[in-house]
C-alpha cells in the first residue's frame, strides 16, 4: 500500500444519485426534462437551457476513447504504485464525455476510438467501486 | 469603445524564474516588482492608482488587491484579481486598458508572483467537479490533460512524438541568448527529448515546464505621445479572449483551443493577420501547448503543425520568431507569472531592448496565455509606438 491516503471522495446533493447508481452498477447520465439535453457530469441546471429540472437516463454503458493517456508519474503520490495506468476521456453512445479509468492488463493497448463497456469498480480504492471501462471486445 | 491604440505598456519588470525561492515570501516578491516596473515606467510610486493582482497569492489567498495595495503603500481607485491561470498576465493588460478607458483610473500596476519551495509544494484544496469526478481515477495536475490533447493531435492528424519534441529543442536553442534562463546554454536534441522519462504518455520530461518561482509585472497607462518615458510605450492594439472549460472533459473540442477565438478577435481589433506579425510570444506550458497555438494562430493549417515545424526557423533571426527568451520550457514556469512573463519578452523586442536576440524591425508582437486545461484563453497583439 501507499504511504499516502488518496484523497476522499465528494459528492453533493445533486450528485449523489449518480455515485449510488454507479457503485450499483449503473451508469446514469442527466436528462434535461425541458430541452431534453443529455449531460454529464450531473448539475443542478442543465447546460443548455438553464432549466432545473433535470431527470436521471441510464446509459447502455458503451461508449468509445475520445483521447487516453497512461500515467506513468502520477500527479498525487497516493497513486505512484498505480502506474502505469490509463485513464480515458469516453464519449458514451448516448453522448456525454467523462474521464474514467480503463481496465485492463496492458495500459498500452489502447488507441482513439477505442470501444470500451462500463464496470463498476473500486479501482483498489477502499472508498468503493466508481465508474471505470473495460475494453469492449468480441 | 475599442481599446485599439488606447492605451500602452510603459514599464516591465521580472524576476527570472528558479527553482526555488527559500527565504522569500510572496508580497516580497511583489515589492520588488512593483519598485521595478514603476521605475521603469519613469514614474514614482504614488502615480499608481490601479492595481491588478493574481489569486493564490501565497500568505493571503483572500481579500488580495487589498492586502497587496496596504502591502505597498498603494490607495488605488481600481483593484481586482484576474484568475485565468497561465492567461491572467495578457488578461491583465486589456482588463487595465479598460479600466483607464471607462475614466476608474490612470496608471494600473498588473503583477504576478509566487514563491517555490521544491520541498514543500502544496497540494490545491479544491472541492470543485474535477476533484469530485476525475481525481479519483488519479487524474491529478495538468499532465494528464496536455498529454490527452497530444495524443488526440496525434490520432488525428499522425503528428509523431518526434514532431513534438522538437518544441523545446528550439526553445533551449533560442534560451542560448537568454542568460537569464533556467536552461540558458543547455541545448538539447530530439533525442534527449525522446529519452526522458515518460510522464504521462505521450508527454516526456523535457516537454513539461519546469515549476518555478519568480514574477513579472507590467504598467499599462493611457497612450500619451507627448509624455516623456525612460522606454518606447508599446501600445495594445487588439485583444481577444475565450473560456470554455475547465475541465478538459468538458472541452468543446480537442485538437482547436479556444485560443483560435481570442487570437481571431485580437488580431481583428488590432486590424492585422497572422503574416504582420513579427515577434510571436506563445504560451507553451507544454510542448502540445505551442503546437496547438501555432496551428491556432494561423501559421498553418489546422493538423499541418508536425511537418511544418520542420521548415521553420523559429530563432530571433528566422522566418517565424517564437519565443526568442526561449519561452517557459527554457526559462522555467514562475507559477501564474508564466504568462506575464511572455509579454514581458515582447515589450523588450518592441522596444528594440532584446540586446542579442534582438528581433530587426520588430514592429508587431502577438502574445498568448493559456490556463488551466486548455479552456480560459488570452492572446493581444501589441505594436511599437515609434
Amino acid at each position: 500500500m501507499s504511504a499516502v491516503p488518496r484523497p476522499g471522495r465528494l459528492s453533493t446533493p445533486a450528485t449523489a444519485e449518480y455515485w449510488r447508481a454507479a457503485a450499483d452498477g449503473h451508469l446514469l447520465i442527466q436528462r434535461c426534462l425541458h430541452c431534453g439535453h443529455k449531460q454529464l457530469y450531473p448539475r443542478t441546471l442543465c447546460t443548455r437551457c438553464w432549466s432545473a429540472e433535470l431527470g436521471w437516463q441510464e446509459t447502455v454503458g458503451t461508449g468509445s476513447v475520445r483521447t487516453f493517456t497512461v500515467i506513468e508519474v502520477p500527479g498525487h503520490p497516493a497513486w505512484r504504485e498505480e502506474a502505469p495506468y490509463l485513464i480515458a476521456l469516453v464519449e458514451l453512445d448516448e453522448g456525454p464525455c467523462l474521464l474514467a479509468g480503463v481496465l485492463g492488463s496492458d495500459p498500452y493497448r489502447v488507441a482513439v476510438g477505442q470501444r470500451v463497456r462500463f464496470v463498476a469498480d473500486s479501482g483498489g480504492d477502499p472508498a468503493g467501486p466508481l465508474p471505470f471501462f473495460a475494453r469492449d471486445e468480441p | 469603445m475599442t481599446l485599439h491604440g488606447s492605451c500602452a505598456v510603459t514599464g516591465v519588470a521580472e524576476i527570472p524564474p528558479r527553482r526555488t525561492t527559500r527565504g522569500q515570501t510572496t508580497l516580497g516578491l511583489i515589492g520588488r516588482l512593483a519598485a521595478a516596473a514603476v521605475a521603469d515606467a519613469g514614474l514614482e510610486p504614488s502615480d499608481v492608482d490601479g492595481l491588478l493582482v493574481g489569486p493564490q497569492v501565497g500568505e493571503t489567498p483572500q481579500h488580495v488587491p487589498a492586502t497587496v495595495a496596504e502591502y505597498l503603500g498603494l490607495e488605488p481607485r481600481y483593484g481586482d484579481v484576474v484568475d485565468l491561470g497561465g492567461a491572467a498576465g495578457p488578461g491583465m493588460i486589456w482588463r487595465a486598458a479598460a479600466a483607464i478607458r471607462a475614466g476608474m483610473c490612470d496608471t494600473v500596476l498588473c503583477v504576478l508572483a509566487n514563491t517555490r519551495d521544491p520541498d514543500n509544494v502544496p497540494r490545491s484544496p479544491n472541492r470543485n467537479p474535477i476533484r469530485e469526478f476525475e481525481v479519483p481515477y488519479g487524474a491529478s495536475g495538468a499532465n494528464q490533460a496536455y498529454a490527452m490533447a497530444a495524443a488526440r493531435h496525434m490520432a488525428d492528424f499522425g503528428t509523431t512524438a518526434e514532431q513534438l519534441a522538437s518544441v523545446p529543442v528550439f526553445e533551449r536553442r533560442n534560451a542560448g541568448l537568454n542568460p537569464d534562463a533556467v536552461f540558458h546554454g543547455k541545448d538539447i536534441a530530439v533525442e534527449d527529448v525522446l529519452s526522458s522519462p515518460m510522464i504521462a504518455w505521450p508527454l516526456r520530461r523535457l516537454e513539461i515546464v519546469m515549476p518555478c518561482g519568480g514574477g513579472a509585472a507590467a504598467v499599462v497607462q493611457r497612450a500619451d505621445p507627448a509624455r516623456r518615458a525612460p522606454h518606447c510605450p508599446v501600445l495594445l492594439l487588439g485583444a481577444g479572449e475565450k473560456l470554455t472549460h475547465r475541465s478538459l472533459s468538458q472541452a468543446p473540442e480537442l485538437t482547436t483551443t479556444p485560443l483560435a477565438a481570442a487570437i481571431a478577435t485580437s488580431y481583428d481589433m488590432a486590424g492585422v493577420q497572422a503574416n504582420d506579425v513579427d515577434v510571436f510570444s506563445l504560451y507553451d506550458c507544454y510542448s502540445i501547448m505551442l503546437a496547438l497555438t501555432l496551428e491556432d494562430a494561423g501559421l498553418c493549417r489546422k493538423g499541418d503543425v508536425g511537418p511544418w515545424m520542420a521548415d521553420q526557423d523559429f530563432s530571433s533571426t528566422g522566418n517565424f520568431p517564437v519565443n526568442p527568451h526561449g519561452g517557459q520550457l527554457a526559462c522555467g514556469q514562475a507559477d501564474l507569472a508564466g504568462g506575464m512573463c511572455h509579454l514581458v519578452e515582447a515589450v523588450r523586442q518592441l522596444r528594440g531592448e532584446a540586446g542579442a536576440r534582438q528581433v530587426t524591425d520588430a514592429e508587431l508582437a502577438l502574445v498568448t496565455g493559456n490556463g488551466a486545461t486548455l479552456g480560459e484563453e488570452v492572446a493581444i497583439v501589441l505594436g511599437a509606438a515609434g
